[in-house]
Parts: C-alpha cells; structure tokens; sequence
C-alpha cells in the first residue's frame, strides 16, 4: 500500500485567541466571584445601585465563570487537540473565526443583558432568547467545523478524547434547546414554555447535565490529551476509558432529580435521579483513577513539573467532586446539604479545583509550547499553584461548615419545641465564615494574575507561530479490515455513527424522566384555589424575577418539622402550576418566601415597603441589599396585556380578552396597597414624587403578599366545610 | 398550546422505561463484555495516539 505523505499546518492562532479569552474572562469571572462573596460580609458594596446588586451579579459570575472562561477553555483545549489527534488542521478558518469572535460577542451580551436585568430567571440558563439563539448558531458552526475536521482527518481511529468532545457536543445543544423553549414577549422578555414542577425538571435535568457536559465530559476529554500529553507516557488503561465514557454520557443525564429531593417534585423522579447517581460513582471514578494512574512511574515529575501539580490537583479535586455529588444525592445527606452553603462548597471544589486547575494546567502546557520557549518563571508558576490551592482550601473549608452550621440552627428546636433561632440569627453567624470564603476567593484570584503575568511574559519572550507545519501519511480510502476487528474500532471509525449513539445514550434519560412528568396530569394535582397571578402580581413577579430574588431566597417549603413551623403548609405541586418559570432557588442566604404573604409570616404592606428599601430597617443587621429604584421607577403598563396574551397562550386560564382589561384591573388593585400604604405612618417619601400607585414596589408587594395566599384559602374553606 | 397536550396523546408511554433499562443495561454490559475481549495490540496502538 502506497503512503502520501501530505504537508499540511496546524492553526495555532485560533488555540492562542481562545487562550487569552480563557485567561482574561477567567479573571473577570473571579473578580465578580470575589466581590459577590465581599457583598454578603459588607452589604454597602451594592450600592445601592440595581446593576451591581447581588441577584444581578451573581448570574453574571457563574454565568462568566461557566461559558466564558471554562466555555474558552474548552475551545481552547478542543482547537489544540483535535487538530493533532485528527493529524489535520481545523476544516475551516473561517468558522473558527466567527467561533470565536460569536462566542466573545455572546459573552458582552450576556454580561451587559445579566447587569440591566434582563434573565429568564433560571439558573445558568438565564440569557434571553435572542442571546439563546446567538448561543445555538455560534454552538452549530463549532459542531460543524469539529466535524468537518473529524471527517477529513488522517488519523483512522479517533482517540477516546473525541468521544468526549462529540458527546459534549451533541449533548449540550439537546440540553440548550430544551431548556430554552420560551415564549418571547418583547426582544429581552420571555416566559418559560414549561410551568412549575415540570419546569423545575427540566431546569435541573438541564443544570444538573451543564454540569456533566459542559463542566465535565470536555474537560474529561481534554485530560484524556493533556494528562498523557504532560506526563509523556499513555493513558492508564484504554479499556477503563471505553466503559467509563458509555457509562458516564449514558447515566449522568439521569440524575438530574437529585436536585429536587423532598421538592414537590413527584416521589418516583425524586428516587431516580438518586439511584442513578449513586451508580454514576463508579464512572466518574473510573475517570479519575485513569487520570491519576496515568502518573504511575512518574510521580517524581510532579514534584518538579507545575504542569502536572495543576493536573493532579485537578483530578484530585475532580474525585472529590464526583464522591460529595452521589452523597449529597442520598435524601438523608441532602436534607442537611441543600439550600446550605454547603452546596457552594461542593460546586467550588469543582469549579476551582477541577476545572479551574484543569484549565491553568493546561495554559502552563500551552503556551511556551505555542511561542516556542520556555515558561518565563517556574517559581511564580509555583507561587501561583500554591496560594490557588490555599484559596480552594480556604474557600472550601469556612462554606462546608457554614453549610453545617446553617442546617444545625434552623432545626434546632426549644424544650418547649419551638424553632430556637429566628433566619437573622443564622445569617449573623454567617459573616466570619463569608469573610474568610472571600479571602479564599481573593487568594485564587491572585494566582490566577500571577499565571496571567507569567504567561504574558512567556509570550513576550518566544515567538508565536501561527500555523505550525507538520506532515502525515493520507487516509486510505479503501480501509482493508484484517481479520476479526474490534467492535469498537468500528465504531471509533466513524464520527457520525459515534454522534448519533451518544446521542441516543443521553436522550433515553430525559426522555424517560420528562415524559411521564408532562404526561400524567395525576402527577401534578391541581388545587382549586390556586389561581393565576393578577395582573400586578404578574408584574410584581417579573421585578422579582429581574432583581434575581431567586439567588438567595427559595420557594420551596420541605416537608420537615423544623421547615413547617418556620414558614408553614409543606408545598405542593399544584401550587406551581401558573408559575412561568418556577421560583424554587437553590440557596437559601435568606429565608423561604412560598409562605410570604399566609399565616404567620405575613406583613404588612408597609413592612415591606420599607423592607425593600432598607432591610435593616426591619430587619436588623440584614445583609439584603436595597431597592431604593423599586420606589421610585414606575410599572411599565404597555407591556402587561401582552404579558397576559403569553400567559393564555401558555395554558393559563385567563378569560378571553383578558389583557384588554389587564392595566384597568391593575391599576385598581394597585390603589388599594396604595391607600393602604399611606395609612401607615412610616416614612413613605422616599423618592423624588414620594409614594405613586404606579411605582414599582406596589406590584412587588402585590406579588409577595400572594404567595401562599391560595393554599390558605384552601385550606381555610376545607376547614369551614368540615 | 400547553405542552402537556402534545405528550397526552401518546398511548401506552409506561412502557418508555422499561425499554430504555433494558437498552442502558444491554449495552453496557455487551460494552464491558466486548471492551475486556479486545486484543493488547490493538489497545496499545489507540492509546499512543495523542504521544505519535
């Protein structure tokens, strides 16, 4: 047989472009990490100004943290290694290009969309549709030239790295389309096309499997290249990979429920989400003890490669990761954990350990490599691993055991068995283990500017080729199987068949979990008293959504003693089925509000008027920032009959022609919080016009007096009929 | 327009589950199963790869 060897360059300047925006978003992302976390120890770094509030910032960390520098560290790692493991250089230059021009564009909208306001109220998914679609053709056209490059690669087999990064690939697009069906209300407005519970499924389904296919499954892929790249020597055990890579993509998708435990989510989700990622164990640790044993025989060059002490770290963390989630899925582990610091903790040890180091790992690797030279200091590189791996320590340590202490005292019960500790209590004992979580945070920041220093200097040093010449022997067309193949050998051949089976792996899981949801009304019983928000609520809830409540308070009373007697009736699933999208939270820094406007927690209207303009007012030594602009911006009227026009269209059962009498109907509603507002004698004149019916706070307080209004009347007119 | 409606015509869906089990458990077990029949050979070549 015949070898055309073929002289062809790798684009070395695509990997360089996706490195400086990993590094430089990286330490945007930190940045905002850092002050979120100062906020909550000094309250007054919100300044009392809505885009640098805490609910607006706190999307646009994680949204930072997760798709511009970990997404750019991704495409990074991807350029880099699937042009050498295809022995080809990426299919076209163009697509990279409008890659990563598309995806840097996407990322200023975002922030700039994030800091205004403007979310569809879901967590890592909170961009708006237009930013959405953005995401889904940018996501296309990287599919399409990862794929190109596959097909027109001279490397037969494809190596166990680009599995990963198909399965990413499809998998991330199933999980953006799904979770993104809304309906548009104007260019930066839309509701969830799913309400409740099962938007609450999906949502999960989708956060949860961001997790495993965005943060996890590329960055799998790119230690599968980099780990062997680094330490000079294969991959432990190939076989171990092969299951490991079915058995990770095919389980992970289910376990999307375990974030939903004791929820109104229905028992039978609930129990399979925990099964399955008490079984996602064994993959995931298949993964790390293949990356760790990768070093067998070489662990001496840990000590002197800083490459491979970032690596290890990474892997490490990643194990600890991958140990804590299918612990914290057992229903037991996770009453204690969920709506805790705890979880941060968890989702740190992840995100700066495993990724985080993952990603720096790889920079120190690439860059002298691409400028060819050597690193500019080995001791600052040190210096960065060791003050990093402090602050994962120091971030880490203070949250596990605020995550602790928090559950402790919100069910500690009195002899008498009452609560012993009001929420303030346990928010006051929060400020030493927040203080020392930003000093965690500011450490790794630090090192992350040490590495941003090295490296630049690195740079300045070498010289940065742009394409790198290689050669390889063409692909034979004709491939001649010898004898018995492998199975897998056939599979790995062909990338298309690869997709399509990895797509089928993870769409059985969703498929299996969503369906039964939105198929069998039983699974959702309906509650006769619940009735669709009015037209101030309605708006109320959209200010709610917009000022990103949801980051700190939940909406979602557990059926346990110590969550009855604080906030009152367990909920129910029927209580969230006008609710585009669900408001369950995941973090509690502040109380539950599903109870806020029923029984014992009820306030007054006036409470809350100046509750939101001074928590501290009311509530002494809060750290809630203020809202003094809900005080003085007015409800914008001419969006609310297309508001109510959605919600029909949605299945929400306003009577027809309703959005013609919607603004009349709030307005009057409006007057009588108005009325009642100038009633009370607190200081009602904040703003520059004082109280107006038609300021925002009226429709906020609207809405918070709603919740759990419903289930009270139920429950009253059950009582009354007995 | 609920989505609900979509999926509620769909007859006899509780079979969905089974049937996805019996899939995941097939395959994984024909995946463990083939993966410890392959060749050294064959292996040590996939896994130099990214070192070639």
């Amino acid at each position: 047989m015949s070898t055309n060897i073929e002289r062809f360059a790798y684009d070395n300047k695509i990997v360089k472009q996706f490195a400086i925006a990993t590094a430089l978003w990286g330490a945007v992302g930190m940045l905002v990490g850092l002050i979120v976390a100062l906020q909550l120890v000094y309250p007054a770094l919100n300044f009392d100004f809505a885009p640098t509030t805490f609910g607006r910032l706190r999307p646009l960390h994680t949204n930072a943290v997760i798709f511009a520098f970990v997404g750019n560290g991704i495409f990074m790692g991807v350029y880099y290694s699937l042009q050498r493991l295809c022995k080809a250089r990426m299919w076209s230059d163009r697509l990279s290009a409008i890659h990563f021009w598309g995806w840097q564009f996407i990322i200023v909208v975002a922030a700039v969309t994030l800091i205004l306001g403007f979310t569809t109220g879901k967590e890592y998914a909170e961009l708006e549709w237009p930013v959405d679609i953005m995401i889904t053709l940018v996501w296309v056209i990287f599919g399409l030239n990862m794929f190109m490059t596959i097909i027109k690669r001279r490397e037969r087999h494809l190596y166990v790295a680009i599995w990963f990064f198909i399965a990413t690939w499809v998998t991330v697009a199933m999980l953006h389309i799904v979770n993104s069906f809304e309906l548009p209300v104007s260019l930066l407005k839309s509701y969830s096309w799913y309400a409740g519970v099962q938007d609450a499924l999906v949502q999960w389904w989708y956060g949860h499997n961001a997790v495993a296919f965005f943060l996890t499954t590329p960055y799998l892929g790119l230690m599968y290249y980099f780990v062997p790249k680094a330490a000079n020597r294969p991959v432990y055990s190939y076989k171990l990979s092969i299951i490991h890579f079915w058995a990770l993509i095919f389980l992970y998708i289910w376990a999307g429920p375990h974030h939903l435990l004791y929820t109104s989510l229905p028992d039978w989700a609930q129990s399979l989400g925990t099964v399955f990622s008490i079984m996602l164990l064994a993959p995931s640790w298949g993964g790390m003890i293949n990356g760790l044993l990768t070093l067998r025989g070489a662990w001496d060059r840990v000590r002197e490669d800083v490459v491979l002490k970032f690596m290890v770290v990474a892997v490490t963390a990643y194990g600890m990761a991958t140990f804590e989630g299918p612990m914290l899925s057992l229903k037991n582990v996770n009453a204690i954990s969920h709506f805790t610091d705890w979880t941060i903790a968890h989702v740190h040890v992840g995100a700066l350990g495993w990724n985080g180091f993952l990603t720096f790992g790889m920079l120190y690797w690439l860059v002298p490599r691409m400028w060819k030279t050597t690193l500019h200091s080995k001791k600052l590189a040190n210096w960065h691993f060791w003050i990093g791996t402090l602050g994962i320590v120091l971030y880490a340590v203070p949250m596990y055991w605020a995550g602790w202490r928090q559950n402790e005292m919100l069910t500690q019960f009195t002899e008498d068995g009452r609560l012993q500790y009001q929420f303030l209590d346990v928010v006051n004992g929060m400020q030493g283990f927040y203080a020392l979580r930003s000093l965690g945070g500011l450490l790794f920041l630090v090192g992350a500017i040490f590495m941003i220093v090295n490296l630049w200097k690195t740079a300045t040093q070498g010289s940065f080729q742009s394409n790198e010449e290689t050669e390889a022997p063409a692909l034979a067309k004709n491939y001649a199987i010898h004898g018995n193949e492998h199975w897998h050998r056939v599979i790995e051949r062909k990338p298309v068949q690869m997709l399509v089976l990895a797509l089928v792996a993870v769409a059985i899981g969703g498929i299996i979990e969503m369906i039964p949801t939105f198929l069998i009304k039983s699974n959702i019983p309906t509650i006769e008293a619940v009735v669709p928000y009015t037209p101030l609520e309605l708006e109320g809830r959209d200010i709610y959504i917009r000022e990103g409540c949801y980051t700190c308070h939940s909406q979602m009373v557990r059926p346990f003693r110590a969550e009855t007697e604080r906030y009152g009736e367990y909920s129910k699933a029927g209580e969230f089925v006008y609710d585009h999208p669900f408001q369950w939270g995941s973090k509690r820094t502040g109380p539950d509000l599903a109870r806020e406007g029923s029984g014992n927690n009820k306030k007054s209207n006036s409470w809350h008027y100046n509750h939101m303009a001074d928590p501290t007012s009311t509530s002494p030594a809060s750290i809630m920032p203020r809202y003094p602009w809900l005080h003085t911006d007015v409800i914008d009227e001419s969006m609310t009959p297309a508001k109510i026009r959605a919600m029909i269209t949605l299945g929400v059962p306003y009577p027809e022609g309703y959005d013609q009498l919607a603004v009349e109907d709030m307005r009057k509603q409006a007057a009588t919080i108005y009325d009642d507002l100038k009633l009370s004698e607190s200081s009602l004149l904040l703003g520059e016009n004082g109280l107006q019916p038609n300021q925002e706070i009226i429709a906020l307080i609207a809405y918070l007096q709603k919740l759990g209004r419903d289930i009270e009347v139920s429950n009253t007119t059950k009582t009354a009929a007995k | 327009m609920k989505f609900i409606n979509y999926l509620e015509s769909i007859t006899g869906v509780s079979i969905y589950p089974l049937i996805a089990l019996i899939i995941f458990t097939s395959i994984f077990t024909v995946v463990v199963i083939k993966t410890f029949a392959t060749s050294k050979e064959i292996i040590s070549e996939h896994e130099n790869i990214p070192l070639d």
